[in-house]
């Protein structure tokens, strides 16, 4: 077995009918390594997430987990793997140490030795004094702290999270982030978690965009960012059809129209925010220039938005 | 930390089943409605067709009087209920999220299902025994050998019948899909067990005169139902060894060997069926 390998995946489709949800899919993810599988809603994230975690049938193509094949040792690999699913898994009526407990004996852990470790869990997600609330009553930030002691209870190789920011404020995010790096750093736990937040996909060591169930970029935040080139130039005008036109016969660089808004990929951005707005006066309402973000790898990409007119942050 | 140090989980499918079982105690107890759902309605049955029925239920046919007769059909009734309870929380379960986390977890699925069937059973049975002690405060006398005999009887039945409402469950997406199998299968089923009217006679003795096509027919589909059989056992037990128990239709069912050993097979096919259709995944988990 490959020890610096945790997953690889080879050709991995997955149909729903006549909609195709994942679509060959090939890529590996490193031991060790914080891995984010960003991507629209629909983009194939949350399918991929239930493949991985056994939640779900594989259909086609191969994926190791682990060194164990996902097809054949579903066994082997859920006694490895740590999952935290997006909706709660929780059960509202029990209290934080009886959902706890309860996950240890799914996991083969029972009595002093379930405690033990349950308490240390709780102790390490600052919990320790909520043990005795009913999860009814817990706020979604400390009900997602419950979420990671169940998934980390038999102390997994991989912790697979969907979506585990989703509901949460940015203090029980940012706080959720601190747990995960420090399990990884103390543990070497892989961490796998699939977002659609384009900042909480910074945080990662490696990105992998899905875009409508392909992978259309592999890498890490800023190598990313530098596939697109220096600056970002946004125009907004209102013939913006015609503006793409002058400006690429008269400066000779390509003009993208994404959305509502004109955009300008260059090394030199400053320059040409002058450049532009001293040739087009009239056709242009508002410009401006900023560095790449991972939106702006997205679209370079796609040639369409992260976010499609309904969605919403 | 090293590679080393990551221990395979080591699974203990009985412990895992013992700690669902547990839980679904626990949920029991802190919904206090189901309490009352489970227990109160089934004694109010008991009472309301006692005392209602007494005329109609012909003492000189019979035998019996109803209320009596009633006492054993009211605790098939409330095992009935109490185990199909039991099995639409695994439909909550699925919507609320917490059965993900069982079907990730590295234990086999027979051991879930023991546990969903467990816990529906011992909360069945322990409201069942309660209103069976209840009733021979009032009505019957019974002895100690055949509470203990009917406590091991209820656990079978109630294996039986929480399997069942596992297998019907365990595809539904909704609750109120499940009221409808219970209105259309389990309460006739129920219904057709004895526990409300005898089995027809089909013999044609010389009092009845000669059976109808009607007997016939509802003669054989409660021969065809199990529960008939589970309700023979349970009334066999409770009038043990008394050749002159008022047992209408006893003479139509076979032999308490017979009965019971309808009732333990039908529990194990159940409880067989149940871990098999719990291999499939849901269509309501891929949501």
């Amino acid at each position: 077995m490959d020890t610096t390998t945790a997953i690889s995946i080879e050709q991995l489709s997955h149909h729903y009918g006549d909609r195709c949800a994942l679509d060959e899919l090939s890529l590996s993810i490193n031991a060790g390594e914080v891995f984010v599988f960003l991507g629209p809603n629909g983009g194939g994230k949350t399918t991929l997430f239930r493949v991985l975690s056994t939640l779900m049938p594989m259909q086609q193509g191969s994926v190791q987990l682990l060194g164990f094949d996902l097809a054949a040792a579903k066994q082997s690999i859920r006694q490895q793997i740590g999952v935290v699913f997006q909706s709660p898994s929780l059960d509202k009526k029990l209290t934080v140490r009886e959902n706890i407990l309860h996950q240890a004996a799914l996991y083969g852990l029972s009595g002093k030795a379930a405690k033990l470790r349950a308490d240390e869990m709780m102790g390490q997600l600052g919990i320790a004094d909520r043990a005795s609330d009913i999860c009814e009553e817990l706020s979604g930030g400390l009900r997602r702290r419950v979420e990671l002691a169940k998934g980390m209870i038999h102390q997994p190789r991989l912790l697979l999270l969907d979506e585990p920011s989703t509901g949460l404020d940015p203090g029980a995010r940012s706080s959720m982030w601190e747990y995960l790096q420090r399990i990884r750093k103390e543990q070497n736990v892989t961490i796998v978690l699939t977002t659609h937040l384009l900042e909480e996909a910074e945080k990662a060591d490696r990105i992998a965009i899905l875009n409508v169930g392909k992978l259309v970029a592999l890498d890490t935040p800023s190598l990313l960012k530098q596939t697109v080139g220096g600056d970002t130039l946004t125009i907004s005008g209102s013939d913006l059809n015609g503006l793409a036109e002058k400006i690429q016969n008269q400066f000779q660089i390509t003009a993208q129209i994404v959305d509502e808004t004109l955009r300008i990929e260059t090394t030199t951005g400053a320059t040409w925010v002058t450049k532009l707005t001293e040739a087009f006066p009239e056709e242009i309402d508002r410009i401006s220039l900023g560095k790449p973000t991972l939106e702006d790898v997205f679209i370079a990409k796609t040639g369409h938005r992260f976010w499609n007119e309904g969605d919403s942050a | 930390m090293s590679e080393s140090s990551f221990k395979p989980v080591v699974v203990n499918p009985w412990n895992a089943a013992w700690s669902l079982c547990w839980r679904e105690l626990v949920r029991f107890l802190r919904q206090r409605n189901r309490v009352i759902g489970a227990i109160g309605q089934p004694i109010l049955f008991w009472l309301l067709f006692g005392a209602g029925m007494n005329q109609t239920f012909s003492e000189e046919a019979t035998g019996a009087n109803f209320l009596e007769y009633y006492v054993s059909g009211t605790i098939m009734l409330i095992v009935l209920f109490t185990a199909i309870f039991a099995t639409i929380s695994i439909i909550e379960d699925r919507k609320e999220g917490f059965l993900q986390a069982v079907l990730v977890a590295p234990i086999p699925r027979w051991s879930m299902v023991l546990g969903k069937v467990m816990g529906g059973t011992i909360l069945a049975v322990m409201q069942g025994m309660l209103f069976l002690i209840l009733a021979s405060m009032i009505t019957i006398s019974i002895g100690p050998l055949e509470i203990l005999a009917i406590l091991f009887l209820l656990i079978v039945i109630g294996i039986g019948l929480t399997s069942l409402g596992f297998v019907l469950a365990w595809r539904m997406d909704s609750t109120q899909g499940f009221h409808a199998i219970m209105n259309l299968l389990l309460m006739p089923m129920w219904l057709l067990s004895g526990a409300f009217f005898p089995v027809p006679s089909i013999l044609g003795d010389s009092s009845s005169g000669a059976p109808s096509s009607g007997d016939y027919f509802m003669h054989w589909i409660m021969r065809c139902n199990p529960l008939t059989y589970a309700m023979a056992s349970l009334r066999e037990i409770m009038y043990w060894g008394d050749a002159t128990a008022p047992l209408p239709g006893r003479g139509e069912l076979p032999s308490f060997e017979v009965n019971l050993t309808v009732t333990l097979l039908f529990a194990l096919i159940m409880f067989i069926l149940a871990c098999r259709v719990a291999r499939e995944p849901a269509e309501g988990d891929l949501r």
